[in-house]
């Protein structure tokens, strides 16, 4: 193996680490603005949140990532950036993952700490901010950065229907022209590993954090 | 001078369960009402309705002003005038015991930071916990937990205080701390409603008595009723535990 295919490969998880943290960033926004629309005091909102969840969570990716790469196109519009497809594509996939992830952590906060938040005199938008999310983020990390995980290795998907060139897609390239898929999908496996562990870790490092300052 | 605290005719049920049927009373300013009764009988559903954590399905109820049964009644307002503590506490575990009591000092009454220290300060030396301003819930009893809400409820300087059986989840020992800081806040002459257990402790503290049974005000009248009882479920009731 030259170190010019060294590079190719590394570059490919530089690919595959750059979607993925656009990714975290637009999907935890967008999951975040759906968790709380799932919760909502209004049924109406409530009622759209749980379909955007239902419809997404039962479209494979996959597909997604051809609606989002394609779509701008068949519809007459100019191409979009692989990279924008991608992150498109993952970013409506994701938070609809992380809305109904964290959905769950807010609602299993206890009742009572919603009712003496109310008590004394907090609007819905303190509780939730002083009082709810705070003790939902301890709730939410493993499960949170579980996903993540997941998020990484999803990347690998842009590669298929894009040709993004992230660290399936180079390590792909490489076997086709040398022929050995053992080297160079091991070294990909490994990429990918050195990639989510430290996500592990942190997490791990998070909940001991999170759990001394209360409970 | 008009009531702190009125219920004229209140009914509530929760589904097919009638669990107030008719309730009115009653306090006056400075007044002390001791509601007891069994479980089951409605008297924390009263209690729940007199800060509007549950809606009443017939009937009307003022508070510190308040006609809780308009639908444009200032719910905030409301509960800024009324402190309200309850059986297991409620405390927010990823506070301190500062941060719990200042929380609503900060967002809700808009006060400084400093402001808002000086009187979490003087409510927590108030039930005598000023040493454990940065504790955590957990790292303090239950009857430091439960004098935490207390002063929790006390910053925010209420013209009532609701207590929704305080000591129940406490042992004796732990009891007698929490009745102690009771107990003073009623020197200092603040109107309030306890639903309790405690009959020796509403015989000594309440200026009223009102016993519940089956949703409906059963029996009321000065403590001594707790000592001669009018009813024959009052006497059930308070057997010869006085």
């Amino acid at each position: 193996m030259s170190s010019q295919q060294l590079t190719y490969l590394i570059e490919g998880a530089g690919g595959t680490l750059l979607l993925s943290v656009l990714t975290f960033i637009f999907a935890g926004l967008l999951g975040l603005a759906i968790a709380l629309a799932r919760v909502s005091a209004a049924a109406a909102v409530r009622r759209i949140a749980a379909a955007y969840i239902q419809v997404i969570q039962g479209t494979p990716l996959l597909v997604l990532m051809g609606v989002c790469y394609y779509g701008p196109n068949l519809a007459g519009m100019d191409s979009v950036p692989a990279l924008f497809a991608a992150t498109l594509a993952l970013t409506i996939q994701s938070s609809a993952f992380f809305g109904e992830i964290w959905r769950g952590c807010i609602q299993s906060v206890a009742k009572s700490q919603w009712e003496a938040a109310e008590c004394l005199g907090l609007g819905r938008l303190q509780r939730m901010v002083h009082v709810i999310l705070p003790q939902a983020l301890r709730i939410a990390t493993p499960p949170t950065v579980g996903f993540m995980v997941q998020i990484v290795k999803n990347t690998s998907i842009a590669s298929l229907v894009i040709g993004y060139a992230e660290l399936s897609y180079n390590a792909k390239i490489l076997n086709n022209s040398t022929f050995e898929p053992f080297l160079y999908f091991g070294l990909a496996a490994m990429l990918y590993f050195a990639i989510c562990y430290p996500l592990s870790r942190w997490s791990r490092q998070l909940e001991g954090r999170l759990n001394v300052a209360g409970g | 001078m008009s009531p702190v605290v009125e219920l004229r005719n209140v009914h509530k049920r929760f589904g097919a369960q009638h669990v107030l049927k008719g309730v009115s009373l009653k306090v006056d300013k400075g007044e002390i009402l001791a509601v007891i009764g069994q479980s089951g009988s409605g008297k924390s559903t009263a209690l729940r309705c007199m800060d509007r954590l549950e809606r009443v399905d017939a009937g009307e109820i003022t508070v510190c002003g308040h006609s809780l049964h308009d639908s444009d009644m200032d719910l905030r307002q409301l509960r800024q005038d009324v402190g309200i503590v309850f059986q297991s506490y409620n405390l927010f575990p990823h506070l301190t015991v500062l941060g719990n009591v200042m929380l609503a000092l900060r967002h809700v009454k808009k006060f400084s930071r400093a402001r808002a220290r000086d009187i979490a300060d003087r409510a927590l030396a108030q039930v005598g916990l000023e040493d454990k301003a940065d504790a955590y819930p957990e790292q303090l009893s239950g009857g430091q937990q439960q004098r935490v809400a207390i002063a929790r409820s006390l910053a925010m300087d209420p013209q009532l205080m609701l207590f929704d059986e305080v000591t129940s989840a406490l042992d004796p020992q732990l009891t007698g701390e929490v009745l102690k800081v009771i107990e003073a806040l009623a020197g200092n002459g603040m109107t309030m409603v306890l639903v309790t257990h405690e009959m020796a402790f509403a015989y000594r503290l309440a200026s009223r008595v009102v016993f519940m049974h089956q949703g409906q005000v059963w029996e009321e009248g000065g403590s001594e009723i707790l000592k001669q009882p009018k009813t024959r479920e009052l006497q059930d009731f308070v057997g010869n535990g006085l």
